[in-house]
């Protein structure tokens, strides 16, 4: 039995750009660089530059569930892009054979961070209300417990790559029949504290927030686009490190070259940082969007924003087929192909 | 590639997943050895906390690990190996264990999957002090914010066992470790790996320890999971490592094979943040789930190693469920659970619990539920109170997480 294409039926966005898929594609696809504001970090007289994402519209009406009044930006990202891609139900409907895939870097940090302080100043009395929203699945749960999922909801942690791991691992439960329809979601909020940690790195990243959200079903269900392949991830653990990494993934997507094709890379502007990415994409014969260079680096949000792109390019009739390559900031490298259904 | 369309692969007919290497450590050691004849008599191992200052918490011991003294591996730098967090030490010791069990090779890429919650956090918790406290001074900062991260630990062992592939890690809460191990079982079964390294780990730290400690879910007495007067868990630390493979490599190899993983079911608890259904709802579909995998029922269980915290609601939930799955009193199986003697291992506790049935099934006998003393009504289940050698061929290890994360595995005698 043979792997079946991975059909796209719903595209969600939060990003610096603003609420929506729409305004995200506006962006990227008219390079307009979103302007950096301030984030202030303790001890110091001036703030760090990022991206952050602007007030929503008017309130989400997903506030007033109570799971999500006390929740963090995190998880309000997470659900306002996952009901996006959900065609923006007024109430979500029980969803009993969806799965949720939610993918991040560096969590619930907000209030993990409140929650270490509270606790180094006296443990006795930190607070139960901000513990259980450290936990790295909290956003997911959430997710869940709005859409009423009871099935396999995974949280994946690890570098930028993860979303698109998430897209193969839900390419295996669709084809498996494990679920009917797959929510594949990253998300991230901003804090001083990774901000101010990729500087010790590089001094010029731009730190970002927000969320993607892809609905993904079987091949049956009709789509204007779909997911054809991932790659292997090849890991900086091999000879070469990241270099060879990125240019062992060039090598497996070399046959999804074409002029009408997308390239959808993790360029963050930042020669150093993207060297590897430069060399080994150097010949790509299409047109080519860094959504980071526009939105700031908001790490796997920026990964699900990239493939968010694809699919709404290659929907949107613009291209043929889009390809999303994401050089991971530490672990790996991976790549995934989109392409028109006609 | 990953994902092909096209490519064949899913839908081939499910391969037996074969283990044939484990690794473990705990408060009770390093190593099979020491673990077996630990938990085959049902010995506590906690003490007073010792990683951090405790004096301001309700609950003041946990199953703390002796970590080995040892040099770093050939292929790792000391100056590398000092920067290496103390959950990653675990997570090596471990793996360690499992590679040279299963007499892997590094020439072929292999895969990882591993189950953390909260990875290296005792260096992120350096790293926010010093950043808070020195924030113009920057010495040693990169490190800790490095090797505070999952997939930093990850390549670390894979660079020390000589070996590179993808990696997958999974967060879900308390089930991580179990889900890992499932995730991995389903990757083999349906022909998209043909081995993989797996488990989980997690180390105590003072956020998380602070965590349960300001929910009141951490015992103040002692943990007595089913037990009537139980009053919370207790806290441990470790890792728990399988080499996993098609039976068929497993032969080509000529390889020991330990077990089988023969079944796994997931789903998920939205009654509640941090509470299970009080029936065991989702509970009782990923342990169904499980079963129906391995095509087996309830009467071919011989023992449930149960999520079993100590917590009033968590034990009272999961009789229920075990109670619904085995559909009679007369049909249900022993039961224990190894929190008592090495307290609540978090993301490494599927995993962890996972090796201790394979061990069970490899030995044939029963793993004491310590600290159990007097029967609770609420949680009547056939509880294993002392040592006992026993017959069985299969068993069912539950893992119930915050966050609704469920995950049952069913593991199978291999002979």
């Amino acid at each position: 039995m043979s792997n079946h294409p991975i059909s796209i039926i719903g595209l969600g966005a939060v990003s610096p750009a603003g609420w929506g898929v729409a305004s995200l594609f506006d962006a990227v696809s008219n390079g307009k660089v979103i302007p950096a504001s301030e984030l202030e970090r303790p001890g110091w007289s001036r703030g760090l530059p990022v991206r952050k994402v602007p007030p929503p519209p008017s309130r989400p009406a997903f506030l007033a569930h109570p799971r999500l009044r006390r929740a963090s930006p995190i998880s309000h990202f997470t659900v306002a892009a996952a009901l996006e891609a959900l065609g923006n139900p007024q109430v979500p409907s029980p969803a009993p054979n969806l799965g949720i895939i939610f993918c991040t870097m560096a969590g619930p940090l907000n209030y993990t961070r409140r929650f270490y302080t509270e606790a180094l100043r006296d443990p006795a009395t930190a607070s139960p209300m901000l513990f259980p929203e450290t936990v790295l699945n909290a956003p997911a749960s959430h997710l869940a417990a709005l859409l009423g999922v009871t099935g396999p909801v995974y949280t994946l942690i690890g570098d930028d790559t993860a979303p698109l791991s998430a897209l193969a691992l839900a390419a295996q439960w669709l084809n498996t029949g494990k679920v009917e329809r797959c929510l594949v979601v990253a998300s991230e909020e901003l804090d001083w504290l990774p901000a101010d940690a990729f500087r010790l790195f590089l001094h010029d990243h731009i730190a970002a927030e927000g969320a993607g959200a892809l609905l993904l079903a079987r091949h049956h269900e009709p789509s204007p686009s779909q997911w054809m392949a991932v790659t292997d991830p090849f890991n900086y653990a091999m000879p070469g490190g990241n270099r060879v990494a990125v240019q062992s993934i060039r090598k497996q997507c070399q046959t999804w070259d074409a002029p009408t094709a997308l390239l959808c890379d993790s360029r963050i502007g930042i020669p150093r940082r993207d060297r590897a990415e430069n060399e080994a994409w150097s010949n790509w014969p299409g047109q080519r969007w860094s959504p980071r260079c526009i939105l700031g680096d908001a790490l796997t949000a920026s990964s699900v924003w990239q493939a968010v792109l694809a699919a709404a390019a290659v929907s949107s009739k613009s291209f043929t087929q889009a390809v999303v390559h994401v050089a991971g900031c530490n672990h790996q490298a991976v790549a995934a192909l989109c392409s028109s259904r006609e | 590639m990953l994902f092909q369309a096209g490519q064949h692969g899913v839908g081939v007919p499910a391969a037996r997943v074969v283990i044939t290497g484990a690794g473990i450590i705990t408060a009770l050691g390093k190593g099979w050895a020491v673990n077996e004849a630990g938990f085959r008599q049902g010995r506590p191992a906690f003490r007073p906390v010792t990683l951090f200052d405790a004096s301001r918490q309700r609950a003041k011991t946990a199953a703390e690990v002796d970590l080995p003294q040892q040099n770093p591996p050939p292929r790792i730098p000391l100056h590398e190996w000092r920067r290496w967090d103390r959950a990653n030490h675990l997570l090596y010791h471990a793996a360690q264990e499992a590679w040279q069990q299963a007499g892997w090779e590094s020439h072929s890429p292999i895969t990882t999957v591993l189950g953390t919650t909260s990875a290296g956090m005792a260096r992120g918790e350096e790293y926010f002090r010093h950043a808070t406290t020195q924030p113009h001074q920057f010495r040693g900062q990169p490190g800790r914010g490095l090797h505070y991260q999952a997939q930093r630990q990850a390549l670390n062992v894979q660079k020390a066992l000589g070996f590179h592939g993808p990696t997958i890690f999974i967060a879900n809460a308390c089930a991580s470790g179990a889900n890992a191990i499932g995730h991995a079982f389903d990757l083999i079964r349906c022909g998209l790996a043909e081995r993989i390294l797996t488990g989980g780990y997690d180390a105590i730290s003072q956020l998380v320890f602070c965590g349960f400690d300001s929910l009141q879910s951490l015992s103040t007495t002692q943990c007595r999971p089913f037990d009537r007067r139980r009053d919370g868990l207790a806290l441990g630390e470790g890792a728990a490592i399988l080499a996993l493979e098609t039976e068929a490599s497993a032969r080509r190899r000529g390889a020991q094979i330990l077990g089988e993983i023969a079944g796994y079911g997931a789903s998920t608890d939205v009654h509640h943040l941090t509470q299970p259904h009080p029936e065991g709802n989702a509970a009782l579909q990923a342990m169904q789930e499980a079963t129906q995998t391995a095509g087996i029922t309830p009467e071919q269980i011989g023992y449930i190693n149960a999520h079993g915290t100590g917590t009033p609601l968590n034990d009272s939930a999961e009789a229920a469920a075990i109670q619904r799955w085995a559909g009679s009193p007369a049909k249900l199986p022993r039961v224990s659970s190894t929190k008592g003697v090495i307290g609540h291992l978090l993301g490494a506790a599927g995993a962890v619990e996972a090796v201790i049935c394979l061990m069970a099934l490899h030995g044939q006998w029963l793993p004491p539920n310590a600290g159990w003393e007097e029967s609770d009504p609420a949680c009547n289940l056939p509880i294993v109170t002392k040592p006992e050698d026993a017959t069985f061929e299969y068993a069912l290890s539950n893992s119930f997480g915050f966050g609704g994360a469920n995950a049952s595995l069913v593991l199978r005698r291999f002979s």
